[in-house]
């Protein structure tokens, strides 16, 4: 029972890195309607900016607010410049078009700052938190920015009038364009958020996997498998998703007989599509109606 | 997060709707493409040959996942997993059986579509982001699954197996290269003519009804659950035979030949030679075996920018593909005719 325990509470500190991620997924899914396949390079490349702020000196939530902005503007000027003109072009078009925002990001990072693997400080230390050797103080932090990012979430989008403009757009872009509402802009403003989401979680993941380009690699799976469980329409979904992966993962590594380092993967998403199966739209995902 | 986001707009379809007739070339053009394919490599050096064994065989894989998508709008990502299927099932029986390697691939062939027959049925319930995650699922896991240590036995584990390259039969004086070149075209002409022919019959016509409107297709009496597990079965068969050809190109099957990011190249071939257009296939394999290498010789340490900045500079300009190019010139060619 002890190791149980003790692997489900693995699983949850693993699940806050896959929840973090799951939620930028989910917002920028929110926004455009695909999901971006760049979303983790891009992540990564704006924790390669903090980093590289901080070699210069700068001070880490001053290097943290400087990255937020730089990611969020950056996020912005992708989808204007890049993705704009793609508009009107099909849907697997985009889903070309991310991939090949994939290869850039990674390729220029890996340019500019090489590939060896780099430490990255935490804020929150790293020793044992409450005395449990499996949760550190770091990944506690994670665990709590992530419910605060929820929250935010939450509040900005049920309470204020551009979350409202942007669910709007997002859900029927024809009469919220009738009503006076930009959304081409609004899906601008989602893009820059998810990729300030996304800097947060790069920020936070870091210090775990350690920072290089491929690092967000294995990370977005997850996140993706996360969103996906949850729901894509569920910010809520997004982040429960990603703890309930993190923890399957853990059990199926611990209690199925045979399975190593490598086959934990596979082994999370078939448990996760046999979930899909069941509940197609994900656990807190609305069904979709289509109008014939 | 709210009510309103139940309703999708009308008309919203991941996959365009394609007309069977815009889907193929014309008699005329298909013959003088055949009749170059034929030629050229008489007058080339062995290795330019080779790659033009891949780009059949990339052409062929590209081709199958047209016929999922652009024929019956169903989306994967796990292609790389049923051609991995297809060079195994090579590699083993003719390394293991002694098998003729022309003999294997309609095994594979055979096996690949019950393969995929059977991961359609659970697919089933998935659409759209959701079965990309289940494909996706299937092709990461596939080279773990090769890797497993009670078939090692049979499929060598990590090392992969060395298959043996054919030579030329009835004595005819061909290089070894040249003849697989031969061999596989003669597959290739063979499947791109079953593939017309289907998307030509009822079961393509309910291959597009079920990808232009799901429920409109079944209320029509299309058996939407049997189609769309046809349409994976075929194109996992597809894709297993190109496989095999692959294998016994290539000499050497290893599990990590066929991660994702095979899967992912088919996709990329399949955007940009056109979704839904077959001959464009081919076009997507020449753009996914050519331009990494170009991408190199422009730059090594951005060779990943450099592709990227061309895949994007393709999208821009043919956001449909080489389709689009295709239509331009029919287009054209009338004009001129008028004139």
């Amino acid at each position: 029972m002890e190791l149980f325990t003790n692997q489900v509470l693995a699983g949850i500190a693993t699940g806050a890195i896959y929840a973090c991620m799951a939620l930028a997924v989910v917002m920028i899914y929110q926004a455009i309607d695909h999901l971006n396949f760049a979303q983790g390079e891009m992540a990564m490349f704006s924790t390669f900016i903090s980093w590289q702020l901080m070699q210069w000196g700068v001070s880490y939530w001053a290097a943290f607010l400087i990255t937020l902005a730089f990611s969020f503007v950056a996020g912005i000027a992708i989808e204007r410049i890049l993705f704009k003109p793609l508009v009107k072009a099909p849907v697997l078009t985009n889903v070309a078009g991310f991939i090949a925002l994939f290869a850039i990001i990674n390729s220029s990072a890996g340019l500019i700052w090489d590939f060896t693997i780099k430490q990255y400080p935490t804020p929150f230390g790293s020793s044992p938190f409450l005395g449990s050797q499996l949760i550190s103080t770091h990944q506690a932090g994670m665990i709590g920015v992530t419910v605060l990012l929820l929250l935010g979430l939450y509040f900005f989008f049920q309470y204020t009038r551009i979350g409202l403009a942007m669910r709007a757009a997002a859900s029927v872009p024809e009469s919220a364009r009738l009503v006076g509402i930009n959304t081409s802009w609004m899906i601008a403003l989602g893009w820059g958020m998810a990729t300030a989401i996304g800097s947060i979680a790069g920020m936070l993941i870091a210090p775990v996997v350690f920072l290089e380009p491929n690092m967000m690699g294995g990370v977005l799976i997850y996140g993706f498998a996360a969103a996906v469980l949850g729901g894509l329409s569920s910010p809520f979904g997004a982040v429960v998703g990603g703890f309930l992966v993190g923890i399957f993962e853990n059990l199926a590594g611990t209690y199925i007989p045979g399975v190593g380092n490598e086959l934990k993967l596979p082994i999370a998403l078939a448990l996760i599509i046999s979930v899909l199966v069941v509940k197609p739209a994900g656990l807190f995902g609305r069904h979709i109606v289509k109008r014939v | 997060m709210s009510a309103a986001e139940e309703v999708v707009a009308e008309g919203h379809q991941a996959v365009e709707a394609v007309p069977k007739r815009a889907m193929t070339l014309g008699t005329g053009t298909s013959l003088l493409v055949l009749a170059v394919l034929l030629v050229v490599p008489v007058f080339v050096k062995n290795f330019i040959i080779f790659q033009m064994t891949m780009l059949l065989i990339y052409g062929l894989a590209v081709l199958a996942l047209n016929i999922l998508t652009g024929g019956s709008g169903q989306f994967s990502l796990g292609q790389s997993a049923f051609y991995a299927v297809g060079a195994y099932t090579s590699a083993v029986l003719m390394e293991y059986f002694n098998v003729n390697y022309a003999l294997t691939i309609p095994v594979s062939a055979a096996v690949c579509f019950g393969f995929g027959y059977l991961f359609g049925k659970p697919a089933l319930r998935l659409s759209g982001v959701y079965l990309a995650l289940a494909t996706f699922a299937l092709a990461t896991a596939m080279p773990q699954l090769l890797k497993l240590n009670f078939l090692e036995h049979w499929t060598g584990g990590v090392q992969g197996l060395v298959v043996t390259k054919p030579d030329a039969p009835f004595g005819l004086p061909m290089s070894q290269d040249m003849w697989l070149y031969y061999f596989t075209l003669i597959v290739t002409v063979a499947i791109y003519v079953f593939s017309v022919n289907l998307l030509r019959s009822r079961s393509g016509r309910a291959f597009m009804a079920i990808r232009d409107n799901e429920i409109a297709a079944s209320s029509m009496g299309v058996n939407v659950a049997l189609y769309k597990t046809l349409a994976f079965g075929v194109s996992a068969g597809i894709t297993g035979v190109a496989g095999s050809l692959g294998a016994i190109a290539v000499q050497f099957v290893a599990p990590d030949s066929y991660t994702i990011t095979l899967a992912i190249s088919l996709f990329l071939g399949m955007v940009v030679g056109g979704v839904g257009w077959l001959p464009g296939s081919f076009v997507g394999a020449a753009f996914i075996i050519f331009v990494p290498n170009m991408a190199e010789s422009i730059s090594k340490g951005l060779s990943g920018a450099v592709f990227g900045v061309l895949l994007f500079l393709v999208i821009y300009l043919v956001p449909h593909g080489a389709r689009q190019i295709a239509i331009l010139g029919q287009q054209f060619a009338g004009k001129l005719r008028r004139n």
